[in-house]
């Protein structure tokens, strides 16, 4: 479960080690390009030199996805709790708040693409690595039943490199089993559910909401899978083969869809709300 | 069996398996040497009684994680041989291979015909490589739930045995879609058309636990463990030092007492003193008596009301108490 937080202070650093004027530029943690931010963020966080998809944020998320000025959230004075009073807790919580300016790892509400209802999901790596708590399995379940009870589909977009979150223990893994009877519960009915996966989603989330799509698109490059990379080195004793449990080799091995880069996930949800509702 | 329980010696059983030798040996001197040592007997009898009694009275969780992983603890086919009147094992997951580490099969106890699965650790080096430690493939998981299914289609309730470590953390299983096969297994199972009875016998290592864990009841057996990370784990993610897996155990809050007392469980069966593999015909007949009270309520629901049942488990679950609007 550790290595998330090293990914996460690679990124900070990626971010960080710029020597250049603070917030004008930012190095491509991958090709050391050196990008104009202004540039970045009208290429969706994608370096225009290698296509390296940088984090965003979930509000980022919601704003590229969704039609303008759609968006209405729900549930978003959830508290958090800390069911087993677990030490050290609360200022993890406090510390992802300030991080992202988001109550929890997730947001949820309704919106629109392309004029075309939708319930949407958006989990964020800043909180806490995006791991799956009480809130999480809560929101997930109230935006299922929600787009039950509309009868639109629902959209999950994954951040979750921190799978279940261990602050909440054994409450944690439970919300595996609770969002998945959910969304279980929706497909059954007839609901579309489109997971969308981005970098890095991992373990509980991995192996609950995010795996059961009727649809399943990941964001090139996307590390996604059940144990993280570290851990499995560590059992294994072997170095991992190239590009393991990236998003290339997950539809090379028939796991997702499709591989979309971000300027066209949007269009691509567009065109399979078309195909199978509107 | 008898010898190689006793090569797996807990710390903290020491003192008892030293006393119950020497206890051992007087009783053999005694018989042959013709010496009357009754009473000295009888005062070693009495102290072990009381030392058990200590012992086993308030093990901290560390304890308890010990014993849930003790190499002697009864496993899912010693438990199946033990409490099943018949029974048979089926193989396969019909896309890719036979995972030993995930066994099922079909069974009767008294007139109940059920649908057995579960978690198979070794009883030996070499069967535990064979078994993977009990940690299973996706192949296990999607054998699980194909004999699953089959218990739906002929409206037979399903038992299902946990423990693991985990789902095994593997380059195949990666490439398999472990998260894939643990994922669709919760669904499978949150949606069910059988009853459910889930005992966690050992160990519950987390999504692989999970992965065939979704059931109508959860039972513990008294020093069974549930977690989201191992204490080694989360020892080393929290203090980057894995000499507290005391403190981590029991920060986890993994134990059937604490987990209880959270609702995240419905009963915990007792184990004998001294932990499930001091007695295992005992431990057997517990879980038998268990499984057969639980089955008996469960199948007398009808399917309906059991699936919002279910459902309404799930929902509810991890919620402070004061919020649970069942
Ligand atoms: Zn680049």
């Amino acid at each position: 479960m550790g290595w998330f937080q090293k990914t996460y202070n690679r990124i900070k650093k990626g971010k960080k080690k710029i020597d250049v004027p603070d917030g004008l530029w930012t190095k491509c943690t991958n090709c050391s390009e050196i990008i104009y931010n202004k540039t970045l963020d009208e290429n969706f966080r994608v370096c225009p030199k290698c296509g390296y998809h940088f984090y965003i944020g979930a509000w980022k998320r919601i704003e590229i996805t969704l039609d303008e000025g759609s968006f209405i959230q729900y549930n978003s004075s959830l508290p958090s709790v800390n069911p087993l009073n677990f030490p050290g807790y609360e200022e993890k919580l406090k510390k992802g708040k300030g991080k992202t300016g988001l109550d929890e790892a997730i947001l949820i509400g309704e919106g629109k693409i392309e004029g075309k209802q939708v319930a949407i999901a958006v989990t964020d790596f800043g909180f806490m690595g995006g791991s799956m708590g009480l809130v999480m399995g809560e929101r997930i379940v109230f935006i299922a039943d929600k787009a039950a009870e509309k009868n639109i589909p629902l959209i999950i977009i994954s951040g979750s490199g921190g799978g279940a979150r261990m602050h909440e223990g054994v409450v944690s893994l439970m919300q595996m089993a609770k969002v998945a009877s959910a969304i279980g519960e929706f497909k059954s009915k007839g609901g579309l559910y489109i997971s969308v996966l981005t970098n890095p989603t991992m373990g509980g989330a991995m192996a609950s909401f995010a795996s059961i799509g009727d649809i399943i698109i990941a964001e090139p490059g996307a590390l996604l899978g059940f144990a993280g990379p570290r851990v499995i080195k560590q059992t294994i004793k072997q170095q991992m083969p190239k590009g393991f449990q990236r998003s290339e080799s997950l539809i090379k091995h028939g796991m997702i869809d499709m591989v979309v880069e971000r300027a066209k996930i949007r269009p691509t949800l567009n065109k399979l709300l078309d195909f199978l509702v509107f | 069996m008898e010898e190689k329980n006793s090569k797996y010696i807990l710390g903290f059983e020491k003192p008892l398996v030293e006393l119950e030798n020497k206890i051992q040996e007087l009783k053999n001197l005694s018989e042959k040497e013709g010496i009357d040592l009754k009473e000295d007997i009888q005062r070693l009898k009495d102290r072990l009684r009381r030392l058990e009694e200590n012992t086993f009275k308030n093990l901290t969780p560390w304890q308890r994680v010990q014993l849930a992983r003790h190499p002697a603890r009864p496993k899912t086919l010693t438990i199946v041989e033990l409490i099943f009147d018949e029974w048979i094992e089926l193989h396969g997951d019909r896309l890719c291979s036979d995972d030993q580490a995930i066994v099922a099969g079909l069974g009767k106890i008294n007139e109940h015909r059920l649908v057995w699965i579960g978690h198979q650790k070794g009883e030996s080096i070499k069967e535990n490589l064979s078994r993977n430690f009990g940690m299973a493939h996706p192949e296990g998981y999607r054998k699980a739930k194909r004999i699953m299914s089959l218990a739906e289609k002929f409206h037979l309730p399903v038992v299902s045995f946990i423990d693991t470590p985990g789902a095994y953390p593997g380059i195949e299983a990666e490439e398999r879609g472990q998260a894939e096969a643990i994922a669709s297994n919760l669904e499978k199972m949150s949606q069910l058309k059988s009853p459910i009875l889930v005992i966690i016998i050992g160990e519950g290592g987390s999504g692989g636990a999970l992965g065939i864990g979704v059931g109508d009841r959860v039972l513990m057996l008294e020093n069974a463990i549930y977690s989201v990370i191992s204490p080694e784990g989360c020892a080393a993610i929290l203090w980057k030092d894995q000499s507290k897996v005391e403190e981590a155990a029991a920060a986890l809050k993994l134990t059937a007492q604490d987990l209880l007392k959270l609702n995240i469980i419905d009963g915990i069966i007792p184990e004998p003193r001294g932990g499930a593999h001091r007695d295992v015909e005992q431990t057997a007949s517990n879980i038998k008596r268990a499984i057969l009270r639980e089955i008996e309520t469960l199948k007398a629901i009808p399917l309906e009301e059991l699936l919002i049942r279910r459902k309404i488990k799930y929902r509810t679950m991890g919620k402070p108490r004061g919020e649970v609007d069942e």
